[in-house]
């Protein structure tokens, strides 16, 4: 921690960068939710690690919340119906890098009420911590920052380590993303209460909720809800990207580093996105499933943008259709956000657990620099070394001199001397390089090549 | 539901958005920052110091051109850095120094201090000051031939060393001073003057660069705004500059503390010479400066130590320049030793090879 960040209060990691925020566009807009589309698309890998397996037949008619799918293995999550109506098939549907992959498809019944009922009322307090961690697994949640991990796998401490601190993380400092925010602000009560679980769950004291300071309103709504025993603070954390990367906060709130190569467990903390504690926080105590979540629809390309409670399965179209979609002077459609999503090529997939925002770029929009790259490769300048990638990268790494080695195609070089594996891709460097330079698609490139030449060397 | 036209979108990998500062974009504010340099060197020196400037600076572009022609590659001086080059080799230059001399330095500095590198950011050495040193060895006395500020008639005639013809010798400017110069001025530098003769010059005159010296290196306060304004802007490693008068400070600091009567004050050791032109604007070149965080530190310090060593110990009055190739020529050392700690490890593993 600096000295700075000892002096105000606010906490922070090194290096970082400070893009622009484009969160004014929806950050004052309501949660609203979104009507039920004709047709919903479940994929049964929307997780990471294995598919669920479905336990309905084409043709039975399921009531919004019931389980449609189990989990097939303990790295897996059940999956639950978004609407009630009738399963039309299961068969394949194409996802958002593209490839089709087998998933359920769910015909709504436009005049059900679509009320929850599933569900058994569980007593939180009566449960062991075994029998926690199978109930947060029952619900399908999974890590709705965007990694999609599923969250009962976290809650389960190996042999041998110890967890002191549970972090919530509440920073999104991504540009453009306001669905934290508006989570923490509509529903803090949820997220205190899925806290309070986790932290059972794992046997922890202390619980910290990190909010940067952009977010100050979220701290307000927040404060109220805390504990009176004291087990649970929120933080405030200095606005800048990555702040929101697990080791950046762990850095910022603990002073801690998690070891290269390991997970926060490692050095005693455990981190979970403000989102995902909301939906534990709401559906656990009432024995329901996981069946929508928020995201926000904005950018330039879209006249409505909105943060919106969104049906799982939900056709992407749909939305952007809903959310006023220009379609004409179109640059990119992301998922995520800008410094880290994913920009796809098709808008006919269903909305996921990991899908955080939509953003829709349009070509006016894009930096000139990025604009001009898209046009002509060529564009990159000889680096100058100009050093602004080392003061932005926030590992430590030396992307000048990775990218110097990439460009050359000396990919095991550095892996080996220059921590190539320690790059979480957050991209700064890609982003303040003042030549153009594409150093975090390189480090990309560089570590798909060095896994492929380490599994060959395996088999 | 609707069915909209999706048109073709771009597929492109994070991050998808990008800082507007570009290479060009921090050239041209390098660029920005020299202009009140030389309109002071003007002010100064008049029509010789601004030609011999125009001179280096036309000679540096065209020379890149060329190169950029012969060997089949699109032409770079959009990004600017083949100015700054001329710009910084006219500045570092006596006023009345021979222009023909001066293009040839020109085409030095680009052709063999850069181009044959490989061109912007990978060059080893300054190239300004490669052009200088190339110069200090060809034409040593022309290069050591100074004229004083305020000299009269400045704005309508040349100093006449500046249009000496190619391969002849340059008239001497004994004469030239001493019909010329105000009362008060003299033709050498202070560092010479101190060097060679013991007289120590004003501290206020060196601040303000009413001084003789090479035409845009005397005025350390309009060097200092200049930098600061770039130090702003964020395009300019503030770390080095202080390294560099930090150390000189306080290296010569100590020499005069102990011998008030041989060592000079370090305060006219931070504002005589070409310290604070060199310490502002060639130290942290971006190309030939140490990207590490302590790196910068290490390369300052370096340059300081060496300067105040040949200024005090050598037989040269000035010693920047060389300080500054030396120093060049050590960043990759520097910048092995000292590879940042990266996140989540212990410690800095075992040097690498570059």
């Amino acid at each position: 921690m600096s000295l700075a960040s000892q002096w105000t209060g606010v906490k922070t990691f090194p290096r970082g960068i400070h893009p622009p925020e484009f969160k004014e566009m929806t950050e004052d807009k309501p949660i609203r939710r979104l009507a039920f589309p004709p047709e919903l698309i479940i994929p049964l890998s929307q997780h990471t690690g294995a598919p669920a397996k479905p336990i309905v037949r084409e043709g039975q008619e399921v009531v919004r919340g019931e389980p449609i799918a189990e989990p097939s293995g303990f790295v897996s999550v059940p999956m639950h119906a978004p609407a009630t109506g009738v399963i039309e098939k299961i068969g394949l549907a194409r996802d958002a890098r593209g490839t089709m992959s087998p998933a359920i498809f769910l015909k709504a019944y436009p005049g059900a009420t679509q009320e929850v009922l599933y569900g058994k009322d569980v007593n939180v307090d009566a449960l062991s911590r075994e029998e926690l961690i199978k109930a947060v697994q029952s619900t399908g949640v999974v890590g709705l920052g965007g990694a999609a991990f599923p969250t009962h796998v976290k809650l389960a401490v190996p042999e041998g380590k110890s967890v002191d601190t549970v972090i919530a993380n509440g920073c999104e400092c991504e540009p453009y993303l306001t669905t934290d925010y508006r989570v923490m602000l509509e529903y803090p009560a949820d997220i205190i209460k899925g806290l309070q679980i986790i932290m059972k769950a794992m046997g922890v004291q202390r619980g910290i909720i990190g909010v940067e300071d952009n977010k100050l309103k979220a701290v307000e709504a927040l404060t109220p809800h805390l504990p009176a025993d004291g087990s649970i603070s929120v933080q405030v954390c200095k606005t800048k990207y990555p702040q929101g990367a697990e080791k950046m906060l762990v850095k910022a709130l603990l002073g801690r580093e998690v070891p290269s190569g390991g997970l926060p467990i490692d050095c005693g903390a455990a981190v979970f996105n403000v989102a995902t504690l909301a939906q534990i926080g709401e559906l656990l105590p009432r024995g329901q499933g996981l069946i929508e979540r928020v995201i926000t629809i904005t950018g330039p390309g879209v006249t409505r943008p909105g943060n919106f409670m969104t049906a799982l399965g939900t056709p992407l179209r749909y939305v952007l259709d809903f959310c006023g979609y220009k379609g004409d002077d179109l640059a990119e459609v992301i998922l995520g956000g800008p410094m880290m999503g994913v920009s796809i090529g098709t808008v006919d997939i269903p909305i996921t657990k990991g899908i955080t925002g939509v953003l829709v770029m349009t070509r006016d929009a894009l930096p000139s620099a990025l604009a001009d790259l898209a046009t002509d490769e060529t564009r990159a300048l000889p680096c100058i070394r100009c050093a602004s990638c080392v003061k932005a990268c926030p590992m430590g790494l030396n992307p000048s001199a990775l990218g110097a080695l990439g460009r050359k195609g000396e990919y095991e070089d550095m892996a080996k001397h220059y921590h190539l594996f320690d790059c979480f891709e957050c991209g700064s460097c890609s982003y303040v390089c003042p030549s153009s330079i594409p150093l975090v698609q390189y480090f990309r490139i560089a570590k798909a090549v060095v896994r492929q030449k380490q599994a060959a060397a395996k088999s | 539901m609707t069915t909209f036209e999706y048109p073709a979108v771009e597929l492109r990998t994070s991050p998808h958005i990008k800082s507007e500062i570009t290479t060009p974009i921090i050239m041209r504010n390098v660029v920005y920052a020299l202009l009140p340099l030389v309109i002071y060197a003007f002010v100064l020196f008049g029509l010789s110091a601004l030609s011999l400037i125009i001179v280096t600076t036309a000679v540096c572009v065209i020379t890149e051109y060329v190169f950029c022609l012969l060997s089949n590659r699109p032409s770079t001086l959009s990004d600017w850095s083949a100015v700054i080059t001329g710009i910084l080799l006219g500045l570092v230059l006596p006023p009345g120094f021979p222009l023909w001399m001066a293009a040839v330095g020109a085409f030095f500095s680009i052709a063999i201090g850069k181009v044959l590198f490989g061109g912007l950011g990978y060059n080893v050495f300054n190239p300004a000051l490669v052009g200088r040193a190339f110069l200090q060895a060809a034409f040593p006395t022309s290069i050591t031939s100074w004229t004083p500020a305020f000299f009269a008639g400045r704005f309508t005639s040349f100093i006449p060393s500046t249009l000496a013809l190619p391969f002849g010798k340059p008239p001497s400017l004994t004469q030239f001073i001493q019909e010329r110069a105000v009362d008060g001025f003299s033709g050498a530098t202070p560092l010479a003057l101190f060097k060679f003769q013991g007289i120590t010059t004003d501290s206020f005159k060196l601040f303000t660069g009413m001084i003789s010296g090479s035409a845009g290196e005397t005025c350390a306060l309009l060097i200092l705004l200049c930098g600061a304004y770039l130090v702003v802007r964020n395009m300019l490693d503030w770390r080095i500059t202080a390294g560099v008068l930090l150390s000189v400070f306080l290296l010569s600091g100590i020499f005069y503390v102990l011998n008030p009567q041989r060592y000079p004050s370090p305060f006219f050791m931070l504002f005589s010479g070409g310290l604070m032109l060199g310490a502002v604007f060639m130290a942290t070149d971006m190309v030939t400066s140490p990207t590490t965080p302590l790196g910068v530190w290490i390369f300052g310090v370096a340059i300081g130590v060496i300067t105040v060593v040949i200024r005090l110990k050598g037989g040269l009055p000035e010693g920047v320049m060389y300080a500054i190739l030396i120093a060049n020529a050590f960043v990759p050392l520097i910048e092995n030793l000292t590879q940042p700690r990266v996140y989540g490890t212990v410690k800095r593993k075992e040097t690498v090879k570059t």
